[in-house]
């Protein structure tokens, strides 16, 4: 496939605004302000099919269509750039290398829903990130594509960058909105939703970077092109990330709906020599793991849905023999504990019992029945948290003990790890 | 006190910002940088400088794991201890930092130079293993390139 995304991140100073514009960027803003109403860009982005890539796969020119019309309320768009999520580092090769893409998107999307005022949040750990986006934004301004009246269009568009200050939850869209508020990220309770009642109490969109990104290819080459790459209902490319033991780790951009297998063994090389594959956890950290005899499924939001699992932020981790699955587990538990954020009690307290047992069994100190407690831990988090948050702690989790039972059971039996998992 | 270029620094942002809380957290971003972290002392004249109450910013000083809210030393060394980053040798990493520099994770080195923290995921899971010196990624990393990181230090 074409790369399209990441077609510009070797060029030399590929962040620059010149080498963007060399390479045909900012023609999509152009032909999006001068052929097509905000109506028209909604319903191009509807028919091309494009997906939120943060994770959900909601259609993104659905989601713009909810925004309220007529009203006398500023209107926001917010990109996403608080990439957390466990083996995920697709945005920040767009934040770093190409934020001139993204800003055609934020500009394109902000347009189609009547946004004036436009916020890119980035994760405080990103400081190349940061300061290539500062930069990019700068020169945006500079050349008349954002500030009063764009490329001499009836369109202005101001664009902020709030910063995040090292808080998974704030990737959690109404969470992300609190901080921007300058408060801490405690998410919201829905309804209602952003469209109606986001930042600062006003209609907003929050899209991802990728999604973004996306956009402006739409814009220009139009709906029919777009739809003709990947599968059914799951169109365009896809950013994938590969983790772990892999011959060449890295971001893979290809077709949505790429068969795993093809992703890990092809494009990332497979395994190092000598290690087995143990499982796959196909999304993210927060996507239930595969075993081996899964991975034949493809990388789309709804093979993967099939099979269990999600798609989640495309980010493949590969786990090899020499991994104890309870201590992968008890890392991830840990996480969702850190990060947690007090609110609501299935999360808080159900990520701290679920790490607290992970721990004891990890340590030798596991009772029978432990492995049943852990699932029903899971069980009563699922679907009883305020946000999302509860729900990826108990589907990293859950899957793991029922898929690899048998490992729990050898360190409950014999209080340490299988021989080949030992350090 | 916030050094003058800061306290510049924290009144430009906050003039950029319609709503002036908006602009709280990279305020205190640049205050930390100025004063390395943020005391009690510090938050309440943040406090003031942003005509907001002094709770409001302490609540999120103590939320948010980038604010450092007693001293680090020079170079914060965050070390990720994530899933990506342990199935590439993350454990055996921050047992030789722990080693090497004498200290547990969260210590500083009796010099002050050095402070040795684990994190979560950093988004670098494709280079693991990785840490994060202040504000500056170092990524793939292995003993040795660990030893020429600390030796340019």
């Amino acid at each position: 496939m074409e790369k399209l995304l990441t077609k510009n991140i070797h060029l030399p100073d590929s962040h620059k605004i010149e080498t963007y514009r060399a390479t045909g960027g900012y023609k999509a803003l152009a032909k999006a302000l001068g052929e097509y109403s905000p109506e028209d860009i909604i319903d191009i982005v509807k028919r091309s099919g494009l997906r939120g890539r943060g994770g959900a796969g909601f259609p993104a020119g659905v989601k713009w269509s909810f925004m309220p019309k007529g009203t006398e309320r500023p209107k926001y768009l917010i990109c996403n750039a608080d990439e957390g999520e466990p083996g995920t580092f697709k945005d920040r090769v767009i934040l770093e290398k190409d934020p001139h893409q993204l800003l055609e998107g934020i500009i394109i999307a902000s347009y189609a829903i009547g946004a004036q005022q436009a916020y890119l949040y980035i994760r405080g750990e990103f400081n190349l990130a940061i300061q290539r986006c500062e930069a990019a934004i700068r020169e945006a301004y500079e050349h008349n594509f954002l500030g009063q009246n764009i490329m001499g269009k009836y369109y202005s568009l101001d664009i902020l960058l709030p910063i995040g200050a090292g808080a998974y939850i704030c990737g959690e869209e109404t969470s992300l909105m609190e901080s921007i508020e300058g408060k801490k990220g405690w998410p919201r309770i829905r309804p209602p939703f952003p469209a109606n009642r986001g930042l600062f109490g006003c209609p907003t969109t929050i899209n991802n970077v990728e999604t973004l990104a996306n956009v402006p290819h739409i814009i220009e080459r139009g709906v029919e092109w777009y739809t003709s790459i990947g599968t059914d209902k799951n169109h365009g490319p896809k950013l994938y990330c590969v983790s772990g033991p892999v011959k060449r780790p890295g971001v893979y951009e290809l077709p949505m709906g790429t068969p795993l297998p093809e992703i890990i063994f092809d494009h990332a090389g497979g395994l190092f020599e000598g290690r087995q594959l143990k499982g796959v956890i196909p999304g993210g950290s927060s996507t239930p793991i595969l075993r081996p005899d899964e991975i034949q499924v493809n990388m789309d939001f709804d093979s993967l849905a099939k099979a269990g699992t999600m798609l989640g932020s495309a980010g493949i981790i590969v786990l090899d023999h020499t991994m104890c699955i309870v201590r992968s587990t008890l890392i991830l538990a840990n996480f969702y504990h850190h990060e947690s954020c007090g609110q609501c009690t299935p999360c808080r307290e159900g990520t701290g019992w679920l790490e607290n047992i992970l721990h004891h069994i990890e340590e030798g100190h596991g009772r029978p029945g432990d492995t049943d407690l852990l699932i029903e831990i899971c069980d009563n988090i699922m679907g009883n948290a305020i946000c999302p948050l509860g729900d990826a702690a108990a589907m990293a989790i859950g899957p793991a003990v029922k898929k690899y039972r048998d490992e729990f059971d050898y360190h409950l039996t014999n209080k340490q790890c299988l021989p080949e998992t030992r350090k | 006190m916030l050094t003058s270029g800061a306290r510049e620094k924290v009144e430009k942002l906050i003039a950029c910002h319609p709503k002036k809380e908006a602009a709280l957290l990279r305020v205190l971003h640049i205050v930390q940088q100025d004063q390395g972290y943020l005391s009690p002392e510090t938050i309440a004249s943040v406090a003031d400088l942003m005509g907001m109450p002094a709770i409001k910013l302490y609540e999120v000083a103590t939320f948010y794991t980038l604010y450092n809210k007693k001293p680090v030393g020079k170079y914060l060394i965050q070390v990720c201890a994530n899933l990506s980053c342990s199935l590439m040798g993350a454990d055996n990493l921050i047992r030789y930092l722990k080693d090497r520099l004498g200290v547990q994770v969260g210590e500083t080195t009796p010099d002050n130079k050095f402070t040795l923290v684990t994190v979560q995921c950093l988004g670098s899971c494709g280079t693991a293993p990785m840490m994060q010196i202040n504000d500056q990624y170092y990524e793939k990393l292995d003993e040795a390139r660990i030893e020429q990181i600390l030796a340019s230090l």
